[in-house]
């Protein structure tokens, strides 16, 4: 049996508290990547959200279950193929999006079943990550805590690279939030922000 | 129409106080009311989901009132095409009714009024017992709380409905069959029914846990280049039908196999699942298992689907299992998990 308070410790998770700030109450919001489902959980206790987790581990599943949050068992790079468009105000992925192969099509993706939609993702070019691979390693901390041989991140980026692909992509970005732990970075974001959330819609 | 029927059931653990902790086991095809546990004077007469019910076990009877039945058109002690029709003294044979999934629910409300329950806590089944959850949540959208449809579908695909059709044909084509009136001919069309038996069966397991038991593995050692079995295959096959034929009743087999094929929830809707599915009230816990082809994951999701379109409270758990459509009454530890971590829930709802 798992068992999980994790709500707890939502708080704890700074990207959690920026993206909750962002979500009205009563919202319909789609976590995909979800977890263990604190996030949801969080969202439905404090923003009273009707929510849905796509998860692809049977032990996250377990954990969504224990946690009371809706969780469908899927692989997101097969696509949202059992959700329709427009079917929800929100589309959260947080700290999924480095580690998806098919990273574009799975924005647009989000951009058809949400009205928005919200990433959160580890900033590699943080000062630190820098003064990693400038002394010769690829950098392993509190947000990238894997070696270079067993990271399930594949497809690491910058803010400066995310903004671009926006660009790029016809994709709006509408607000943005960069942390370094739970302090907002607001001077030199890409340099001296560690993680970073934005939310953003379909551009023209 | 029936003039009259009996349905017999067993139950376990206690109802409480405010019978909000009863828990309906619908069963499959060849299920019955023999859920759980065993008899007194018939300690190897094992319940057909001993694995998941019991004390301590995912379906807690220790938390839960859970109940067994033999659906209507059953052989295992419901009235069903052998029983006697009491205005001819003949057993029913050709002229039992057809029945639907919609029937056997509104049958089981009737049992669930019988025993004071308005409400079930939870509504169960696998396979074809899954479907008649899902009607649960249709037809009684106030007498059910959890809806769990595992290994279901929410309507057969032309492929099942001709696995189906051959098997009844086994059983039709049989010169012992008699148009149905088997019984009074002392006969049983079992030569139809073991092979119904052994399609059914083939369906039921995948290539690879087929490969993986038997393999090309010979029933006697060698080769004998004649038409006997030489194949351990055909030998657990053969076995499997001549039990399954030396009990189950052939017009029943016809019956369950057509209530199969009739359960389509979207029939009066052009198809689309998502207006029907807007009356259920229930929470949902759909499972499905990956190498069951007979009712694949793909299956199941189509159950997701319109569950999602009216925002109602679902998961759906995709169990990675060798055993094919019998992984649902397997013990898969993820999915028992799943089961015991849902249910768990369920029962502190009920303040159990």
């Amino acid at each position: 049996m798992i068992k999980n308070d994790t709500a707890r410790f939502a708080v704890a998770r700074p990207d959690f508290a920026a993206i909750a700030a962002w979500i009205p109450n009563g919202a319909t919001v789609l976590d995909l990547g979800c977890g263990d489902g604190s996030l949801l959980r969080y969202l439905k206790e404090t923003r009273a959200v009707r929510g849905y987790g796509v998860e692809i581990s049977d032990l996250n599943v377990l954990s969504c279950i224990a946690n009371g949050v809706n969780v469908i068992q899927n692989d997101l790079e097969s696509g949202l193929a059992d959700f329709e468009s427009n079917s929800f105000d929100y589309v959260m992925l947080s700290q999924t999006l480095q580690a998806t192969r098919h990273t574009e099509p799975l924005i647009q993706e989000m951009l058809r079943v949400g009205r928005e939609g919200i990433v959160s993702f580890p900033n590699f070019g943080y000062w630190k990550n820098r003064v990693n691979v400038l002394l010769g390693n690829m950098p392993v901390s509190r947000e990238l805590p894997y070696q270079w041989y067993d990271t399930p991140n594949v497809h690491l980026c910058t803010l400066n690279d995310f903004e671009e692909f926006c660009r790029d992509h016809h994709v709006a970005v509408l607000e943005r939030r960069v942390m370094t732990g739970e302090h907002e970075v607001k001077v030199l974001p890409n340099l001296l922000g560690s993680t970073a959330v934005y939310r953003f819609q379909r551009g023209i | 129409m029936l003039p009259s029927y009996e349905l017999v059931y067993e139950t376990y653990g206690t109802l409480n106080a405010d019978k909000s902790n009863a828990i309906l086991i619908c069963h499959a095809l060849s299920g019955h009311h023999h859920v759980a546990g065993y008899y007194a004077d018939d300690l190897k007469n094992i319940g057909w989901w001993n694995n998941m019910v019991g004390p301590g076990k995912p379906i807690d009877t220790d938390r839960f009132f859970v109940i067994g039945l033999n659906n209507l058109g059953g052989c295992h002690g419901s009235t069903g095409p052998s029983s006697l029709n009491p205005e001819t003294g003949q057993p029913y044979g050709a002229s039992f009714p057809v029945i639907t999934v919609e029937d056997w629910v509104a049958s089981q409300a009737r049992l669930a009024d019988r025993l004071g329950i308005h409400q079930f806590a939870a509504v169960i089944g696998g396979s074809l017992g899954g479907m008649q959850a899902l009607q649960w949540s249709l037809s009684y959208p106030d007498r059910v709380r959890h809806v769990f449809a595992i290994a279901a579908a929410p309507r057969l695909t032309a492929q099942n409905i001709a696995f189906n059709d051959v098997a009844r044909n086994a059983i039709l084509t049989d010169p012992d069959f008699h148009g149905g009136n088997y019984y009074q001919h002392n006969v049983v069309p079992t030569r139809g029914l073991r092979l119904a038996r052994m399609l059914g069966h083939i369906t039921y397991l995948s290539d690879n846990a087929m490969a993986d038991k038997f393999g090309r593995d010979l029933h006697t050692g060698q080769l004998n280049y004649g038409y006997e079995i030489e194949f351990a295959i055909e030998s657990y096959l053969r076995y499997q039908g001549d039990k399954f034929a030396s009990y189950f009743d052939a017009n029943t087999y016809l019956l369950m196999t057509k209530a199969l094929d009739y359960f389509d929830p979207a029939q009066d809707s052009g198809g689309d699942l998502n207006p029907v599915f807007a009356r259920a009230k229930a929470s949902f816990l759909v499972i499905s298992f990956s190498t069951d082809w007979r009712f694949s994951p793909q299956r199941s999701r189509e159950i997701v689907r319109p569950l999602l379109h009216n925002r109602r409270t679902v998961s759906y758990a995709e169990i990675t299992s060798t055993h094919g459509h019998d992984s649902f009454l397997m013990q898969d530890p993820y999915y028992l998990d799943v089961m015991r971590t849902y249910l768990d829930k369920v029962a502190r709802e009920c303040g159990q």
